[in-house]
């Protein structure tokens, strides 16, 4: 089992909390998890085609999965995943 | 009571300042605080990774920091400020596009003219709706 943390914007659907745990050995098993066992989740973190959504930013630990193995990144149980939204926009 | 973003005066002038060390390019931060009561704790400056005058990108290290800084203060991230360089600080419709969370403060800074002009929003399936900044001391 290995814990994720939770944007605020997704709390809702994992019943308030901010912190679940959920089984899996790489990023994408956890987010697979985490989309089975929050069904309202679905489609916000993995696109319907399995990657993950372009607007949202994971991490295990300090690092962004984008910089290590992506979705295959390793997760041993006592690492910890952060899931953030991108924050972006501007006047174009 | 209605959604109001409340700020101390030094809280207002670092995100001004901000984006006035940013320009040409577009600046950007984040804001902690209580969701509810729209009471900034903290602002934090962060680095805009698309490095342009036209949008921001808030960059993704910096973000995780303040989101784990804020949980360690008890507190959570409320809000993002950033600058329109040359329009009006109104939402862009690539920021209503882009608004992360329901539940955040959309703050925008002009520096359209030669004083800075600051206003809050929030932004909520679609829509804009405008929210007095309360400075501590006085009002704008």
């Amino acid at each position: 089992m290995s814990a994720i943390r939770l944007p605020t914007v997704l709390r809702p659907a994992a019943s308030g909390r901010a912190v679940v745990t959920v089984e899996g050995t790489t990023i994408r098993q956890l987010l697979e998890a985490l989309q089975v066992e929050f069904p309202a989740m679905s489609g916000q973190v993995l696109t319907s085609q399995g990657d993950l959504h372009r607007f949202v930013n994971v991490y295990l630990n300090d690092d962004d999965v984008r910089y290590l193995r992506q979705l295959d990144t390793p997760v041993g149980p006592d690492d910890v995943v952060s899931i953030l939204p991108a924050v972006a926009g501007g006047v174009a | 009571m209605g959604s109001s973003l409340q700020v101390s005066s030094v809280q207002l002038a670092e995100m001004v300042a901000h984006c006035l060390r940013c320009y040409p390019e577009e600046g950007c931060g984040l804001l902690t605080g209580v969701g509810e009561t729209g009471e900034v704790a903290s602002v934090y400056l962060t680095r805009n990774t698309a490095a342009s005058a036209q949008i921001y990108t808030v960059d993704p290290g910096e973000h995780l920091k303040v989101d784990l800084a804020a949980e360690a203060a008890g507190v959570e991230i409320i809000g993002v400020f950033h600058s329109h360089t040359h329009t009006d600080p109104w939402p862009s419709p690539t920021d209503v596009d882009q608004a992360p969370d329901p539940g955040w403060h959309y703050v925008l800074i002009s520096l359209r003219h030669e004083l800075p002009s600051t206003r809050s929003y929030r932004i909520v399936d679609g829509k804009i709706s405008e929210e007095p900044v309360v400075v501590l001391g006085g009002r704008i």
